[in-house]
């Protein structure tokens, strides 16, 4: 078990290496650079030569990719171009806004469709199962844009239950930032009514990131309780006179839970993804947006550095679930 | 099945038939592909017969008219430049379906062929392949769409390449992954036997039975193409006339006035959801169809 994490950590390295070629690349071959954000579009052109070459833009791709590796290897990331800020501040100022919601969205992914999955599966055939499915699909395929943007009409505006944007409301908590984590904050600020206000800023986008997960858990979990139903040691269980509980729990659950963990890996990195959007719409300030914003006013630092970062989140997510599968399978543990 | 075949040719030419028309018929059985394949057509219908169907030209507005609520006049109501809802959604339809059919089929040439590459070939052409399969997928999709599009420019093509750039890694991968377990299947270790081999025993004997997971995940590609489009269009990275209608772009902006206008919101987000669902549909039944475990 050790060596295979190690080797898969050790092949983590030519994908990160490679990664940072790829992004390095991918941000020089946009058109227009940061100058041109800096000063406008009618900047002379000796205007433009003097912020390029402050800014390292006028040297030879290859000493600027050394540089910025150089620099990645230290831990420094560099400054953004636009707002001459540490990358890492801002990261570490928005990226936990980012984490809460995922986290939010896809625990409600897991805690809703799992049971529903495991549900439907031990009712296949029945009106149940086939609403089950119908409303799944249905489920995969509403987009987080289309969904966010309901919920927010329905919740915050038709009957304003819920509040619109934001992560708490600033005027009624004086929360001081900590960790940026909004719900952690609120408590270390001891605001009990705080930390309820920022939970219940996290309802709509949680509910608008998790839904499509959570419609992909229920069928994965659904498809593979339905193998594992008839196996033999499932019948053995329910002949032995356990309960229908134990044998929920430890028999069946436990052997379907394979491959839907690797969906749920699989799903994070979707999720970094439908974060551009739900933050968009709730205004959440968060890394998707971000990053979405820096690739438009072309901030190659903060595109770098980001999408890095991200990815690194995502190799790291599934490779967390691949050693799972150890954990959950002793075939693989001990082979 | 597979050992009996090669022992009698006849039968195995019979089977091989007997798949693709098997699959056919048990589509027209599944409720999920009669559901989705009617979606589609209505789709492709609105496409093609768009100028008849739409009440109003799509482009021109009356400002006199904007934020008209629906009505028998503006079925969906109109938009800020008061054109009709309606009309631009019908139109919409041909932009949506053609950079999905556009990105699917570009992504799945080119992921194909790096996947049959990387299956055939294995070594160190595998390992370059399936490395940079892995750096891709590491980005999240709709961040890579967005950096493609702001690399080649707003336009219709240019979404469709991006999308399609999304799209390849994937392809790559369940292909490789096909070839992969057909290496070691009796009929491919015959055929290598009596001599054939290269393109040969690629195409006609290891392609056409690793290609079904492929037809089904092209299909469900459509799905997400769709999503992707209206995604980018929603983030402002649409087509640059707005004029176009495009229903992502549609929907961009609409949350500053859900309170005033939800229906701007409201109508181009359902055509996107049953458009979605059409595919999402059509490719489980075609997943049903094509899984060997379900047959009869």
């Amino acid at each position: 078990m050790t060596k295979f994490i190690i080797r898969r950590l050790l092949l983590l390295i030519p994908i990160l290496l490679g990664l940072t070629l790829l992004i390095f690349v991918f941000t020089r071959l946009l058109p227009g650079d940061p100058a041109t954000t800096i000063l406008g579009e009618r900047a002379t052109p000796e205007n433009m030569a003097i912020v390029r070459e402050a800014l390292g833009l006028d040297r030879p791709l290859h000493e600027q990719y050394l540089q910025y590796m150089g620099g990645l290897l230290q831990g420094d990331l560099g400054r953004s171009f636009i707002t001459n800020r540490d990358v890492v501040d801002d990261f570490l100022q928005r990226f936990p806004a980012t984490i809460e919601l995922s986290v939010a969205a896809i625990l409600f992914a897991i805690a809703v469709g799992i049971p529903l999955g495991m549900y439907t599966a031990k009712r296949r055939g029945t009106w149940v199962d086939s609403a089950g499915t119908v409303v799944s699909l249905i489920g995969i395929s509403i987009p987080i844009f289309f969904l966010g943007l309901m919920l927010k009409w329905l919740f915050a505006i038709q009957f304003p239950i819920l509040p619109d944007s934001g992560r708490i409301d600033l005027v009624d908590y004086y929360v001081p930032r900590v960790t940026n984590f909004m719900t952690v904050d609120a408590l270390l600020a001891g605001e009990p009514g705080g930390v309820i206000d920022a939970l219940r800023h996290l309802v709509l986008p949680a509910l608008a990131l998790g839904t499509i997960p959570l419609a992909v858990i229920m069928r994965i979990t659904r498809a593979s309780v339905v193998d594992v139903l008839n196996e033999d040691y499932v019948r053995t269980a329910h002949a032995k006179g356990l309960r229908e509980s134990v044998v929920d729990g430890r028999h069946i659950l436990r052997n379907a839970l394979l491959p839907v963990v690797t969906v749920i890996g699989l799903q994070t990195g979707l999720l970094l993804g439908g974060a551009i959007l739900t933050e968009t719409i709730f205004t959440w300030g968060g890394v998707g947006r971000w990053i979405y914003d820096a690739v438009t006013a072309r901030d190659y630092q903060i595109i770098q550095s980001g999408v890095l970062m991200l990815a690194l989140i995502f190799v790291l997510v599934n490779l967390v679930v691949d050693i799972s599968y150890g954990f959950l399978n002793p075939r693989i543990r001990h082979s | 099945m597979t050992g009996a075949a090669v022992a009698r040719p006849a039968e195995q030419e019979e089977r091989s038939i007997g798949l693709w028309r098997d699959a056919f018929q048990r589509m027209r059985r599944s409720p999920a592909a009669i559901i989705g394949g009617a979606i589609i057509t209505f789709f492709v219908l609105m496409a093609i017969f768009a100028p008849f169907i739409a009440p109003f030209d799509p482009t021109r507005g009356n400002l006199g008219d904007s934020y008209l609520p629906p009505s028998w006049e503006h079925l969906f109501g109109t938009n800020v430049q008061g054109q009709d809802v309606f009309s631009r959604i019908v139109f919409g339809s041909r932009l949506t379906l053609g950079i999905a059919v556009m990105s699917v089929t570009l992504g799945v040439t080119v992921g194909a062929i790096l996947g049959a590459t990387a299956g055939y070939f294995r070594g160190w052409i595998d390992a370059t392949i399936m490395r940079a399969v892995d750096i891709m997928l590491s980005i999240p999709g709709l961040l890579l769409a967005i950096a493609v599009v702001s690399w080649l420019g707003r336009g219709v093509v240019q979404i469709a390449i991006a999308i399609a750039i999304v799209n390849v890694p994937i392809f790559a991968r369940i292909l490789r992954g096909s070839l992969l377990a057909l290496r070691d299947a009796d009929y491919v270790i015959a055929a290598k036997s009596v001599g054939v081999g290269g393109p040969t025993l690629l195409l006609r004997h290891m392609l056409p039975n690793a290609i079904g997971p492929l037809i089904v995940q092209a299909t469900l590609a459509l799905a997400t193409a769709v999503v992707d489009a209206a995604a980018l269009g929603f983030l402002g990275l649409g087509p640059p006339d707005p004029r176009v209608p495009e229903w992502g772009s549609m929907l961009s902006d609409t949350y500053r006035y859900l309170t005033d206008a939800v229906h701007l919101a409201f109508f181009p987000g359902i055509a996107i959801v049953l458009a979605v669902l059409g595919f999402n549909l059509l490719g489980d039944g075609m997943r049903e169809a094509l899984d060997p475990r379900l047959r009869r």
